[in-house]
């Protein structure tokens, strides 16, 4: 009998605790350590971690890992990749309230400098380990601690759309929203991250994959409900599809 | 004849792996682990195609597959 | 050595990249501006080198923590206001252990205060340079020979205490030229000896660390992974997070205790006949000294007792001043109300009557004034 899926070796052994039950952050740093395994870049790669739930990934990561202050990881990323040995894969791993709010410059200039670094951009709409604060990308109606009677727009703004905003920009080769909510998705994402990756080794440039996720947890749903949620309405207002692929 | 493996004490019965299997073979079960999740059970291993389908989309990497 | 003329900035830059420099980011703002000038225009001539300027202060200065982290010696600059919100990135820097140095040209505050020089971030840079009750070595230069000097032996100190390390100017220090020595280039080979290779962050990127294990950088509990030494005395002390982060910063007390012993440094200037004692560093020191020849000439016995270093503070020098001998200490800076006098308190516990001398806000202290201060001394 052979073993045809067995955990990556990208992860650490397994551990109780973590992230939430049914969690897309689980299934995002899953994929990306599958995947650098499948590149062999396990020995090769640097994830600088952003703040929030992502910071949970340093304790599953099992390749080198930076934790960088809120919002700042596109910044740390840019002078890492300076000094680290050219074959090495230099990536973020940030959430929405990371990087589309606090961290909007850094990604922005980033971005408009085509820095030749990864970007793994975890969208669940809340700020999960806050306790699910209105985040830049909640929803309109959606409601947030902060938002408790719904984001609204004259209060509010609009949802922020990370994609189409740095699709503005000269310099990026490759954007990309994917969403982990069914197995095909998942495969997708991992395609596109392969992709991100294989830019940077190929000298190309600034890649950037939006993953949309859910918060079953803040969300107050279920994870069955929070998938149910995210295709009604979440995956309406982020659309999933490739911007730029160059 | 694959075989599903499920890491009863990692597994946070999230059902993420049985709403997506397409032959009904993983179910959530009745008793619960150390972290008090009643975790996902292997009901109709007859039935597994192999499709690593609960795998993939196991967010806590608590699925393992031979075939 | 090569003999140059050069601006106060221009030549801090230039002791940087001398002294293996290789990465620099920092943001536009007055006067320490020729400073990421100087490094934009060096930067194509040195080998291995590169310049950012960030989209803000803060993106700068955590481009020098990731590039600090990558193993290169990495410096950013500012001025006040701007180095107010580098305090995020310093604390995350000194809560990660990694070596990198700052310049902080002090212009007026608070706020924005003016353009002009200044010595009102004392407390900011000896004191609270960030969340987290962290502190750097901060080096006073009162001549550009002096901060060339520093800013060379920086990136040795940083690397050393697995700490960031200030150099403290302003704005005179900056715009000034001065003749200046240029000490000679340190190599990528001669940094790569002298380090230490235990010290974590330089392999990352590089697979697993000599102790099997992938390198993970956090600003929690980083003197943890970088203080060899000091962990030797704990043994394993587990994963969980407050215990390491307690850990990490006793790591951190025990090395200002060290600097306390072995670091200090200051200049006695006429101080052996001296009955009137001025306390002062950088540019203010620098005027004081053309004050004491002034009010030696009068037949008044003053000397200047000056910190090189601001941090660790020269306290006992200050403490073991003679009440029998000094009649009288005036603190003299660049600031209202004076900051530096605190310490200066602190160490001679009343034992001699201390006056001040201050300006503040861009207004450059002048020789007359201190004179005028001395002689109205009784």
């Amino acid at each position: 009998m052979e073993k045809i899926y067995s955990r990556t070796k990208g992860l650490q052994a397994p551990f109780t605790g973590g992230f939430c039950p049914g969690c897309f952050h689980g299934v995002i740093s899953k994929s990306v350590a599958e995947v650098l395994e499948e590149m062999d870049l396990l020995d090769r790669a640097v994830c600088v971690i952003g703040v929030g739930c992502c910071c949970i990934c340093s304790r599953y990561f099992d390749f080198d890992k930076m934790n960088a202050p809120h919002g700042r990881a596109p910044a740390v990323a840019t002078g890492l990749k300076h000094g680290a040995p050219k074959d090495t894969v230099v990536f973020t791993y940030q959430g929405d309230g990371d990087l589309a709010s606090i961290g909007i410059a850094e990604i922005m200039y980033a971005a408009n400098r085509g820095e030749n670094i990864t970007i793994v951009f975890v969208n669940n709409s809340t700020y999960g380990m806050t306790g699910g604060q209105m985040a830049p990308t909640t929803l309109i109606g959606q409601k947030a601690t902060t938002s408790p009677y719904g984001r609204n727009v004259a209060e509010h703004g609009y949802p922020m759309h990370m994609c189409e905003v740095l699709n503005q920009l000269g310099a990026p080769v490759f954007i990309e929203r994917v969403s982990c909510d069914s197995p095909a998705g998942v495969l997708k994402a991992k395609k596109a991250l392969q992709k991100g990756f294989q830019n940077q080794l190929d000298g190309k440039g600034f890649s950037f994959i939006e993953l949309m996720s859910s918060c079953p947890t803040n969300w107050g749903m279920t994870p069955l409900e929070s998938v149910a949620f995210m295709r009604e309405h979440t995956l309406k207002e982020f659309e999933v599809k490739n911007f730029r692929d160059r | 004849m694959p075989k599903v493996e499920i890491n009863s004490v990692t597994c946070k019965a999230c059902e993420l792996c049985v709403s997506n299997c397409p032959k009904d073979v993983l179910a959530l079960g009745s008793t619960s682990n150390p972290s008090g999740y009643h975790f996902a059970v292997v009901v109709n291993q007859d039935a597994c195609i192999a499709c690593k389908m609960c795998a993939v989309i196991c967010p806590d990497g608590a699925i393992e597959i031979y075939k | 050595m090569e003999r140059k003329f050069m601006k106060g900035s221009e030549a801090i830059a230039e002791a940087a990249i001398r002294g293996g420099c290789r990465f620099f980011s920092g943001y536009p703002i007055t006067p320490q501006n020729e400073i990421p000038e100087y490094f934009a225009r060096r930067a194509p001539e040195v080998d291995g080198f590169s310049f950012r300027q960030g989209e803000s202060e803060v993106a700068s200065v955590n481009m020098v923590m990731g590039a600090a982290a990558s193993g290169a010696r990495a410096m950013t600059s500012s001025s006040s206001p701007g180095v107010a919100l580098k305090s995020e990135g310093m604390s995350y820097i000194a809560g990660s252990a990694l070596p990198m140095v700052l310049c902080s040209v002090m212009r007026g505050g608070p706020g924005i205060g003016s353009i002009q020089p200044s010595q009102q971030d004392y407390w900011q840079a000896t004191k609270a340079m960030g969340n987290g009750g962290f502190k750097m070595l901060v080096f006073a230069p009162h001549t550009v020979q002096e901060a060339v000097d520093m800013t060379y032996t920086a990136f040795d100190y940083a690397e050393r205490d697995h700490n960031p390390v200030c150099i403290l100017a302003d704005g005179c220090i900056a715009s000034m030229m001065e003749p200046v020595s240029l000490p000679e280039f340190v190599s990528d080979e001669d940094i790569e000896k002298a380090r230490d290779k235990r010290n974590y962050y330089i392999t990352i990127g590089k697979g697993k660390h000599a102790d099997g294990k992938h390198v993970e950088i956090s600003s929690g509990a980083g003197r943890v992974k970088a203080d060899v030494e000091f962990m030797k005395s704990y043994g394993d002390i587990g994963a969980d997070y407050g215990v390491r982060g307690e850990v990490s910063n006793r790591s951190m007390a025990a090395m200002f205790k060290r600097w306390a012993e072995k670091d200090v440094a200051y200049e006695e200037y006429m101080m052996d006949d001296a009955e009137i004692v001025i306390a002062a560093y950088g540019t203010a020191a620098r005027v004081s000294k053309a004050a004491i020849a002034v009010l030696r000439k009068e037949g008044i016995k003053a000397g200047l007792l000056r910190p090189i270093l601001v941090n660790p503070f020269p306290t006992a020098a200050f403490k073991s001043l003679d009440p029998k001998k000094i009649k009288h200490i005036l603190d003299v800076e660049m600031s209202i109300p004076g900051q530096m006098l605190e310490d200066v308190e602190h160490a001679v516990q009343g034992a001699i009557p201390i006056s001040t001398c201050l300006r503040s806000c861009g207004v450059i202290i002048s020789r007359e004034e201190i004179v005028a201060a001395v002689r109205n001394l009784k």
